[in-house]
């Protein structure tokens, strides 16, 4: 057994997940196979909005290898439809039922009729067209502001579009609008996106003598295992959900889905594997899309740029259903909607509404990329009014340092903070004065460059139960995270977490972290995540909480395992156990580094009975870790475009980012984090939008309509952080994997509109398309957009 | 539909008879027939690039070509462009510049960019990113995967590029 002697937790190590990966060994979903498999193919509702009137599976039935075709009135064993997890306290939710198989009405396009099962991964496709669905078209309402005054209704019973309404208020708003003397209002449209992991989602269900083992490509193996056992009303122990290799999810596998739950069910029902594979075309249309909000924003400040109040109310278009966490989505950006401003009075007001399309969820941010998208622009916007530099207005407002840990208008207490470091530091990198007059030469000479700021501050580490639990916000969830820890006979250890990783790192971070506990090396940590089957009960991977509470839970167990480590070590060499510490990857006594046991002679002890009386033989120790707080990172970033302003199209020069995310664990992960997380808001902001027409038809239901970002697009980023340890937790640690989308929106939008100030465009919504830009141009310079030539 | 065709393989070096389905698609033929499950799908429309093989030496998309338009043709997959005991050096690139998250578009990403530098083997920056931009990666926003790409030209220069597959 290797020992090192230098921490490992702030190294830069890289990745043990990554052999596997990059020889092609590992296995995802569709890697496994399993003897006597069957394959499902869904039919699904080519119509945003109709009642079924028929359905014949006759002809699909007779083609050859068809198992079965099943339709909803065969879920009558099941045990209820698709669960929503969030009960607000004294709020009511329309949750109208919502089954895994259409039962007599489709609401949106790609809603599934029927679930063909066959033997072969070609001919079931075949199969699903041959079932003919007689629809009988009902009206459609896409459009969120319209759904809200009325009709046409998505579900009919309930007489309303409206889900619910929500708020979360702090301090005088009225006195805070009575004190300004300006006051900005902007109707700001974050559009809907996909999540777009790139391995779509995919199902191997086995049910067999009353064990059930699922296969799935999800973010939160433990959320399905529950809804899984209760909706086929089997019991717990028997149901095995395995999250395999996962190929990102970005939210979009924060779900319980129908094709889950159907999997397991036809399993029992044939006695067969069943196996369903996602195509993108179904991911695009079926698999829970992220933002549309419209908002409208109120922002007061006074004549110096102090602001005085911002009130946000935001139409959460939430399409046809509520999923796993849908409605509470956009209050996670409400904790947060004062950014990281000193402002008296912040209010957000929801209201959520159903439409005709792909229902919405949590994508990679949740609430809160919209919440700093609102603040960062109108901020913007303001200064703008009070002919004020960005700059000086975000300094004006800042929470300053000797404030935190900060309460905050909205009611939470930001963790720590140092808003002006980071932003100092930014600037030593992004030279403003000197932008500025490169700016004006260049626009001399007809290139319109603009540069845009982000100073964020976000709410992470999902969550303390007490807040988000259901004695508080209402989440019928706890919000710990578990973690176990077995050191074998040799001082090889295996760490289990309930965080289920899928591609963030998991494997090497917690190695890290589990490694100086123990004075071992990462390499002889295996971290273990993803499966129901084989650690404690866990809470899974969502809302950058991971590290924050997953590792921590680790970091816990593994102190009590050093603990009884000392005890052994004190026992076996005669010494007291508070003189036993963890030096150059042993156990020694103070003062005496000769004196020291290696983790595998301490192992070997535990294992051989050779420890003190009354202490239990063994080395393993599970931990539950509830946070008492969340934890907030922070940061500053800013972003440099050029427009053309004869075609609107936009390129990004230069993208430099300040991050703080408390202690590093390993600054490697955190810059891929914050890479992905950038372009995850790039691609919202310029190139991205899931559209459907009014008809409720999916326009961008390929990779061919819906544009992801390629390398082609974009620059390398330039990246820089400052470390504000968080005192929540004993890591000092905050999450990453949500940072860069929640910022860089704001930061690229600023930058538009200040590129194109001199053509008199003063503001502009994403998506920042050249089509849209063209058109703020051309209404600026007082032509129509629509009687001009398109470019 | 008409029956099975034959079709002659060689894959990673070795000789390969199938019977395969004229509509089989060569990435599901080497997934399910051949279970070399390296070689993902991640669209159905040829945009995604995580199904990127090398045949008879250039890069494909092997979602995009019929198993039996291989016939008689030589594909290197990502499991014959180096193993963890030998790895390519862009694989190694990749794995120190942490070019990687989910690993899901890696193999396809890999073997586009073996592609590139079989065809260019100095690329500058600007030519690594438009020589993968039929590659789509959903975690690293490239950042990680354009320096790794130049990383491996670098370390080593010409000679990166498609490997050697014995006939």
């Amino acid at each position: 057994m290797s020992t090192v002697a230098e921490p490992h937790v702030g190294r830069a190590l890289r990745r043990k997940e990554d052999p596997r990966l990059i020889t092609g060994r590992a296995r995802y979903v569709d890697d496994i196979s399993l003897p006597g498999t069957l394959w499902a193919a869904f039919v699904r509702s080519p119509e945003a909005h109709a009642r079924i009137v028929s359905i014949d599976t006759s002809a699909a039935n007779a083609r050859p290898g068809v198992h079965a075709v099943f339709t909803g009135k065969d879920l009558t064993d099941l045990g209820g439809p698709l669960p929503m997890a969030w009960v607000p306290p004294g709020v009511e939710v329309k949750n109208p039922e919502h089954w895994p198989l259409a039962k007599d009405e489709v609401k949106h396009v790609g809603d599934p009729v029927a679930m063909v099962i066959g033997a072969d991964r070609y001919e079931v496709v075949d199969a699903a067209e041959c079932v003919a669905v007689e629809y009988e078209s009902l009206p459609v309402i896409t459009d969120p502001e319209a759904a809200l005054e009325g009709g046409p209704f998505v579900h009919e019973e309930l007489g309303t579009n409206k889900v619910h309404e929500w708020s979360l208020a702090g301090g005088d708003l009225d006195a805070g609008f009575a004190e300004a003397d300006v006051v900005v209002e902007r109707r700001v449209v974050n559009h809907r996106t996909a999540g777009a992991a790139i391995e779509p989602r995919g199902v191997l269900a086995d049910y067999r003598a009353g064990q059930l083992t699922l296969w799935s490509s999800t973010q939160v193996p433990h959320f399905v295992r529950l809804f899984t056992a209760i909706l086929l009303g089997m019991s717990e122990e028997r149901v095995r959900v395995i999250a395999p290799e996962v190929g990102g999810g970005f939210g979009s596998k924060l779900q319980v889905y129908g094709e889950e739950i159907l999997a397991c069910w036809a399993s029992r029902k044939t006695g067969h594997p069943i196996k369903w594979i996602e195509t993108r075309s179904e991911n695009m249309a079926v698999t829970h899309q992220g933002r549309d909000q419209i908002s409208y924003v109120r922002m007061g400040a006074k004549r110096d740029g102090t602001v005085t109040a911002f009130h946000v109310k935001i139409i959460a278009d939430f399409g046809a259903y509520n999923m796993l966490l849908t409605p509470l989505i956009p209050s996670l950006g409400a904790f947060v909607m004062g950014g990281c401003y000193k402002i008296p009075a912040v209010t957000t007001d929801i209201v959520g509404v159903f439409t005709n399309k792909c229902p919405t969820d949590a994508i990679r941010g949740a609430g809160r990329p919209e919440a700093t998208h609102m603040i960062e622009v109108t901020l913007d916007q303001m200064a703008a009014e009070l002919g004020m530099d960005p700059i000086e207005i975000r300094r004006k407002n800042f929470i300053p340092p000797e404030d935190f840990p900060a309460a905050v208008a909205t009611g939470v207490v930001y963790d720590s903070g140092d808003y002006q470091k980071t932003l100092d530091r930014l600037l030593e990198h992004v030279d403003f004065p000197a932008f500025r007059r490169e700016q004006e030469e260049l626009r001399g000479k007809g290139v319109y460059r603009g540069i845009g700021l982000s100073t964020y501050t976000e709410i992470c580490g999902l969550a303390p139960s007490r807040i988000t639990g259901p004695g508080g916000v209402g989440v019928q969830a706890g919000g710990w995270e578990s973690a176990m820890v077995r050191v074998h006979n040799t001082g090889a250890v295996t760490a289990y977490t309930g965080s289920s990783g899928h591609g963030q790192g998991h494997e090497t971070a917690f190695a890290q972290i589990v490694a100086d506990r123990l004075g071992v090396d990462p390499a002889n940590v295996e971290v273990l995540h993803g499966d129901t089957g084989t650690g404690p009960e866990g809470r899974n991977t969502y809302g950058s909480r991971s590290l924050a509470v997953g590792g921590e839970a680790l970091a816990k167990c593994a102190t009590k395992i050093a603990e009884k480590a000392k005890a052994i070590v004190a026992y076996q060499l005669e010494a007291a156990p508070e003189d036993i510490e963890v030096r150059d990857g042993q156990f020694s006594v103070k003062g005496s580094p000769d004196k020291a046991m290696t983790l595998a002679d301490i192992a070997g002890a535990a294992y051989l009975n050779l420890i003190p009386d009354g202490m239990e033989p063994g080395l393993e120790d599970t931990t539950f870790y509830d946070p008492e707080n969340f934890v907030f990172p922070f940061g500053a970033h800013a972003c440099i475009v050029d427009v053309d302003a004869d075609t609107g199209k936009i390129k990004v020069e230069r993208y430099v980012a300040v991050d703080d995310c408390g202690k590093a664990i390993n600054p490697l992960l955190i810059d891929g984090q914050l890479h992905g997380g950038i372009v995850h808001a790039l691609g919202q902001a310029l190139y991205e939008r899931i559209h459907y027409d009014e008809d409720g038809q999916l326009v961008t239901g390929t990779f061919v309509d819906y544009a992801l970002p390629t390398a082609a697009e974009l620059p390398s980023f330039e990246l820089d952080r400052t470390e504000t340890p968080s005192p929540v937790n004993s890591l000092g640690a905050k999450g990453i994997g949500e940072a860069g989308t929640i910022a860089a929106s704001a930061a690229v939008t600023n930058a538009v509109i200040d590129a194109l100030r001199p053509l008199g465009v003063t503001y502009v919504n994403m998506p920042l398309s050249p089509m849209r830009v063209w058109e703020a141009i051309a209404e600026a310079k007082g032509a129509s957009p629509e009687g001009g030539v398109h470019a | 539909m008409s029956g099975p065709v034959p079709v002659r393989l060689n894959v990673n070096g070795e000789e390969h008879q199938l019977e395969v389905e004229p509509r089989l698609l060569l990435v599901h033929a080497l997934r399910d027939n051949l279970e070399l499950t390296g070689t993902h799908v991640g669209c159905d429309t040829s945009n995604c690039g995580a199904c990127t093989v090398h045949l008879d030496g250039r890069a494909v998309k092997s979602c995009t070509v019929l198993a039996v338009q291989a016939d008689g043709a030589s594909v290197t997959t990502i499991e014959g462009l180096g193993s963890e005991g030998e790895l390519h050096p862009l694989q190694e690139a990749f794995w120190n510049d942490h070019a990687l998250q989910c690993g899901y578009c890696t193999p396809g990403m890999i073997m586009a960019a073996a592609g590139l530098l079989a065809e260019n083997p100095n690329p500058t920056e600007e030519e690594v990113r438009h020589g993968l931009e039929g590659n789509l990666c959903r975690c690293t926003g490239y950042h990680n995967i354009v320096k790794a790409v130049l990383d491996a030209a670098k370390a080593k220069g010409a000679t990166v590029g498609a490997p050697e597959v014995t006939a």
